[in-house]
């Protein structure tokens, strides 16, 4: 297709002025985090990454972000694998009501289940907890993962299971020596983004955690601000550290951020 | 969609993603059965594993008891904590509906939905129209560089939202970037402190919220944009059509799907916009920045009104309903 000159042009100033306005933060934030901390000379200061992580506890906070991560993603994965299986594949009564309720939970927003969740769960003794954390975060993962599974597993074609079916597998073995395999790519996007999603949490980490033991890394960032408001060049590197793991598997498996994001969000 | 989506994309199929065609209603060679069950089978297929009842209800009973315990049941809880009073300690009052009743009259609470509604214009309508723009350009190729600007637009979606507050916090600040380039322009009658002004401070969040949502947007759009065939833009082209024509006659048409989604996902965003504000602005100065889900958090535990919060939240979480559901009739009557 044949563009002319002055829209070409046109289109480069557009382009490069929209990269700008979405990098800049970026670089505000790179370039904040490498200047001079309070009382230094001017230059080039990579220690404040070594000193913020120090200071901020950037350690322990990674540390437990990874922690939440793994049961969050583990747990939420291989159920929606089970349920999406079911309800991909076999005909029971009540599964459209049952689905439709799974479909519900995509819809209902973490400020609504927080607090009953907090004073039930301090009841019980378990605010504090890495099961407080995650839990809330496993359910509204599975929604969403037994929804995409489901349409993923659909998509299969059925002679496949119709032949396992007949050499005697059982349901099971179909799902794990199957559709499982054929659906990596699916189950890896689903990986991806429910990692960033449980990675960035704010809201249920920080209600569930009130003695603060066990803060999360945007915890541990919001508490490092809330302590060291001038500090801004160590409040920098403490974010460009909280905000790396998300980037760099972002820049490492685009596409399936991209299109997770995408279909997830209009089918 | 920096956290976990808050929407039903189930019923927004009016977009129409070849991927998630069904399998079965495409009429794909399937078991090849005569009986009845097989002209059903768009909705239900039958079950090529199992035999037994009872195994379908064994696979989703472990998902089911977690989901049902941690989202569910708690949801049924805020609605009754709703209908008390009650401190988040010690005896609770059932005051029936009062909670729904003084928020009609609550000014916080009428500040947050009124905050809510101008940040819907910076997180879902100017997002919207950049990532038309953005779309449009960058479909109509001879574009170098494409996927490095894809990359660059979209990042901030993945980008913690409590980092991206402190990122923009430094640009608005009294010395931050804003200001220095308002000042080497000559306007420095303009330079403030931007989130601690009343008069800015919710412009200032709302513009944090376009940043963040135009990526998505942008690539909605190309996805949609993606679907057209070539050479209905060929044909236009041959009858003399520009490329604003060209636009509003074939491309804005036929991206009526990823319209409706975009609009669901980032109006849903700028009524959840916590971490954001709790970062930024802590909803001031006074109730300048404040949005729903702000005050549900402030309401149940700094304040602790736990009926009120919960009074909040269930009128949030109907509004979220309602905005799904209508704007997925809205999809379905116009396909």
């Amino acid at each position: 297709m044949r563009v002319s000159r002055a829209e070409t042009t046109l289109n480069y100033v557009i382009l490069i002025a929209f990269a700008a306005f979405a990098l800049t933060p970026v670089l505000t934030i790179l370039a904040t985090a490498v200047s001079a901390p309070l009382g230094e000379p001017a230059g080039l200061h990579l220690s404040n990454f070594a000193e913020a992580w120090t200071v901020g506890g950037f350690g322990q906070s990674l540390g437990r972000s990874a922690i939440v991560a793994v049961i969050v993603v583990s747990l939420a994965t291989v159920l929606s694998v089970l349920a999406g299986y079911a309800f991909a594949t076999m005909r029971f009564s009540g599964s459209t009501l049952l689905f439709s309720l799974f479909l519900l939970g995509m819809m209902i927003p973490a400020e609504a289940t927080v607090i009953p969740l907090f004073f039930d769960l301090r009841t019980l003794g378990l605010t504090d907890t890495y099961l407080a954390i995650a839990m809330p975060q496993v359910a509204q993962s599975i929604a969403f993962g037994t929804f995409w599974l489901r349409a993923q597993f659909r998509a299969m074609p059925i002679e496949l299971l119709e032949a396992a079916a007949l050499d005697g597998a059982g349901p099971v073995r179909s799902l794990t020596r199957i559709l499982v395999p054929a659906s990596r790519p699916a189950i890896v996007t689903l990986l991806v983004l429910t990692f960033m999603w449980t990675w960035n949490e704010f809201l249920i980490a920080l209600v569930m955690t009130p003695g603060g033991r066990l803060r999360t890394a945007p915890l541990g960032l919001s508490n490092f601000q809330g302590q060291y408001t001038s500090e801004t060049a160590l409040l920098s590197a403490g974010a460009v550290i909280v905000a790396l793991p998300t980037v760099i598997l972002f820049l490492f498996l685009q596409r399936h951020f991209i299109r997770g994001m995408l279909e997830g969000a209009s089918r | 969609m920096p956290s976990r989506p808050t929407s039903t994309p189930g019923s927004l199929a009016s977009a129409g993603h070849p991927a998630s065609a069904d399998h079965a209603a495409s009429g794909a060679p399937a078991g090849g059965r005569g009986d009845g069950s097989a002209r059903r089978r768009g909705r239900s297929r039958p079950s090529a594993v199992v035999r037994s009842r009872a195994v379908p209800y064994l696979f989703i009973l472990p998902a089911f008891l977690v989901y049902g315990a941690f989202a569910l049941y708690p949801l049924g809880r805020a609605a009754q904590f709703s209908l008390f009073e009650w401190r988040g300690f010690g005896p609770s009052t059932f005051v029936g509906l009062q909670n729904y009743v003084d928020l009609a009259g609550d000014a916080d609470f009428r500040a947050a939905l009124g905050n809510a509604l101008i940040l819907i214009v910076f997180y879902a309508v100017i997002p919207l129209v950049v990532g038309l723009v953005l779309a449009a350009i960058l479909r109509r190729g001879q574009v170098r560089g494409m996927g490095f600007f894809r990359t660059v637009v979209f990042l901030p979606q993945v980008i913690a939202l409590v980092v991206v507050a402190v990122a923009w916090r430094r640009i608005y600040a009294p010395n931050g970037l804003l200001n220095d380039l308002l000042s080497a322009a000559g306007l420095d009658g303009l330079t403030r402190g931007w989130l601690g002004d009343p008069g800015t401070a919710l412009i200032a969040v709302g513009f944090i919220g376009t940043w963040v949502q135009m990526g998505l947007v942008m690539l909605l759009m190309l996805s949609g944009m993606s679907r057209i065939p070539g050479e209905l833009f060929e044909a236009a082209r041959l009858d003399g059509a520009g490329p604003l024509r060209e636009f509003f006659a074939i491309t804005l048409p036929a991206v009526r799907g990823e319209i409706t989604v975009a609009l669901v996902l980032t109006i849903i965003a700028a009524l959840k916009t916590f971490d954001l504000v709790y970062m930024t602005t802590s909803g001031g100065p006074g109730n300048a920045t404040t949005v729903p889900s702000y005050e549900v958090y402030l309401r149940a535990f700094d304040l602790r009104e736990v009926g009120s919060a919960s009074a909040v939240a269930i009128v949030l979480t109907l509004v979220i309903f309602a905005i799904n559901l209508g704007v997925t009739r809205i999809g379905e009557r116009q396909s």
